[in-house]
């Protein structure tokens, strides 16, 4: 990193300023919102009175994350094609919650996830499930967003000692939890509104400015991009990731099947869908987004062929083993180099920008595992549904406490990873422990309780499992803890048998089971989910 | 809970509706769509997947300049997630927005003294 970031340190002070700025805004509109969250539908669904297209931003907002922005570059700098495969699994997912989840989940449940997958269960085993898998989801999520903080700050404060590492996470954590504390949902959708157009804007300029130096020819840039891999053709091709062996095909099959399932059972993203008024909302919201998410990962492909292009392999990787700072070096070339005026304005940009980036992330998380926390956890398995609505918010913004300092805490551990990968196994989860019985829940009328229990714990212990004995936790260079081995599983990511199993179990699971699904209640989740009549 | 503790009536009339030819239409409008082009998107995109871990040689050949199939392909991915999206949209708006509203009214007018909030 060496003269890159004396570079950036020389103008620290603008970045900070340009991120302070950021924060103080953010605030305000958290405060503002604050005043205006009067109970506990204002605090888990900003009041549901967001537009479609407003809710679209805060989508992508939310689904833009630092894992995105600076992984993927990251990944398609140094692996070429392989890393443009994330673009298209994380897109494509859309198709699965337009077509089967966004609308049926707005019109039949209330606040989170489990509200739809109890809805005709057993509301305790149910709701302790899909609580318990909401809260390891966003857990995984917030450690990858939190580790791509973690390398930025170390790039701009010129910084190799883990104290200024550490020390943002830590402040990073405080704000979010203060976002969403304070906030709510409707504090927590503005924030994601504002940072979605931000990086919109922040990656559309880089793009212009990279297609400019290639006079807009596709064909070129990729050409300099190979040149400069060292990998030549192979570079634009598959395979320099995974096409390696057997075992890294299969990787690369579990990757794609994870992505493209695990959207649709994302937390953070189901709970979304309850901030406007109508289904129809809920779905012109998901088309804003794949708009907004399509354009931004094809101008992802501009910043990683670009970042390999002009800064070059070698320089990433001496600043990051794992990629994740190849977007903001980008930045810095384009501007002029290091050391130019202009590379460093254009350094403090991206970087403030993929700060808000990943302040926003957090913060969506953090009130989706604490809603889910208190909603579902909290009121309704420990307090039987007794507590009062104002107990049930207080609860939501002390688990939002807990639960930052946990990711706080995890995330100081998991910064070698790459923040892409990581991302994929919170995919890996929730596809595995989520989307089977959400759709079981919805489209299949004998599913009962044994069968949602079966499914969301199989899925979720077998995925978990998988990972803590794969070589992204021991084993590998680039692991957890490089220095032992205890790893058997041989693939990175689990999709590829956690998610069958997770099927698997919701279907064995409701035919050993003796209990009868209720034909009436599956009869109102029907009409409710297709016509809305009794929605919230 | 979820269900607001409204009556009885409500559940026999929820009965009532579902076995409705009318919502029995809505249904089958809507599976006849998301079921078969979520299965044809999901393929599609597996193959895409599968040719790049076993089609090396295919994925690899020239398209233009340094474009090769793999980035077409690629493309076409965003193409057709695009093209499905709005396809749906349409489809949702002519075929399953109409009936859903009609139930909707129906059931209104039949009990205009259940409070409910506007749905819309």
């Amino acid at each position: 990193m060496n003269h890159l970031a004396s570079a950036a340190s020389d103008h620290r002070g603008l970045t900070m300023t340009l991120f302070g700025l950021f924060v103080v805004a953010t605030l305000g509109i958290t405060i503002w919102a604050g005043r205006q969250t009067k109970d506990a539908a204002d605090f888990y669904a900003g009041g549901r009175g967001f537009t479609g297209f407003q809710n679209g931003l805060a989508i992508s907002g939310d689904y833009m994350s630092a894992a995105s922005f600076l992984g993927i570059a990251g990944a398609i700098a140094l692996f070429g094609y392989d890393g443009f495969l994330y673009s298209i699994g994380f897109l494509v997912a859309w198709l699965v919650a337009l077509l089967l989840v966004a609308e049926p989940l707005r019109n039949s449940g209330r606040y989170t996830m489990a509200d739809v997958l109890a809805f005709r269960m057993r509301q305790r085993p149910v709701r302790t499930a899909a609580g318990v898998s909401t809260i390891i989801v966003s857990i995984f999520y917030l450690l990858a967003q939190m580790v791509g903080a973690g390398s930025l700050v170390a790039l701009l404060l010129g910084v190799s000692g883990d104290g200024a590492k550490r020390w943002t996470i830590v402040a990073v954590g405080a704000l979010m939890v203060i976002y969403v504390a304070v906030g709510g949902m409707k504090g927590t959708t503005w924030v994601q509104i504002v940072k979605a157009v931000l990086l919109i804007a922040g990656t559309a300029l880089m793009t212009v400015l990279v297609l400019a130096k290639y006079h807009f020819n596709l064909s070129s840039l990729l050409g300099a991009a190979s040149e400069a891999s060292g990998k030549g053709a192979a570079f634009l091709e598959p395979g320099l990731k995974y096409g390696i062996t057997g075992t890294t095909k299969l990787d690369f099959l579990s990757l794609g099947l994870a992505l493209v399932l695990g959207t649709a059972g994302l937390p953070h993203i189901l709970v979304r869908f309850y901030t406007v008024p109508t289904a129809k909302a809920a779905r012109k919201s998901v088309l804003w987004a794949i708009g907004i998410i399509g354009g931004f990962y094809l101008m992802t492909l501009a910043l990683g062929f670009g970042a390999a292009a002009l800064v070059g392999p070698k320089a990433i990787k001496a600043s990051n083993a794992a990629g994740n700072t190849a977007a903001p070096l980008l930045a810095e070339e384009l501007g002029g180099g290091a050391g130019s005026t202009g590379g460093a304005i254009l350094l403090a940009v991206i970087s403030a920008v993929a700060f808000a980036t990943i302040l926003a992330v957090v913060a969506g998380l953090t009130l989706a595992s604490s809603a889910s926390f208190a909603h579902d956890l909290w009121a309704n398995v420990i307090r039987r549904g007794k507590a009062s609505e104002k107990e049930e918010v207080r609860s939501a913004k002390l688990a939002a406490v807990a639960i930052g300092a946990i990711a706080i805490l995890l995330s100081i551990f998991a910064d070698k990873l790459n923040a892409a990968a990581l991302v994929a196994l919170a995919f890996a989860v929730a596809a595995s422990a989520n989307l089977p019985t959400l759709l079981y829940s919805l489209f299949w009328k004998r599913f009962n309780t044994a069968g949602a229990v079966s499914s969301v714990y199989a899925g979720l212990i077998t995925s978990v499992t998988l990972v803590v004995f794969s070589p992204v936790v021991s084993g590998g260079k680039n692991s957890l803890f490089p220095h032992s081995d205890f790893h058997w599983f041989p693939l990175e990511n689990p999709g590829l048998v956690s998610i069958p199993v997770g099927f698997l179990a919701g279907w064995i699971g409701t035919l050993l089971s003796k209990e009868t699904a209720d034909p009436a209640k599956y009869a109102e989740l029907e009409v409710r989910s297709l016509t809305g009549l009794g929605a919230h | 809970m979820d269900t607001p503790p409204a009556a009885e009536a409500a559940a026999a009339d929820v009965q009532r509706i579902e076995e409705s030819a009318e919502f029995r239409g809505l249904r089958s409008a809507f599976r006849s769509f998301a079921f078969p082009v979520t299965i044809g998107f999901i393929l599609w995109y597996l193959l895409y997947v599968l040719l790049s871990s076993y089609a090396p040689a295919f994925m690899a050949a020239k398209v233009v300049g340094h474009i090769n199939t793999a980035l077409v392909l690629g493309l076409l991915q965003f193409a057709s997630t695009f093209a499905i999206a709005a396809w749906y949209a349409r489809y949702a708006d002519r075929r399953l927005d109409p009936p859903a509203e009609a139930i909707r009214d129906s059931r209104a007018a039949a009990a205009v003294h259940v409070p409910r909030e506007a749905a819309e």
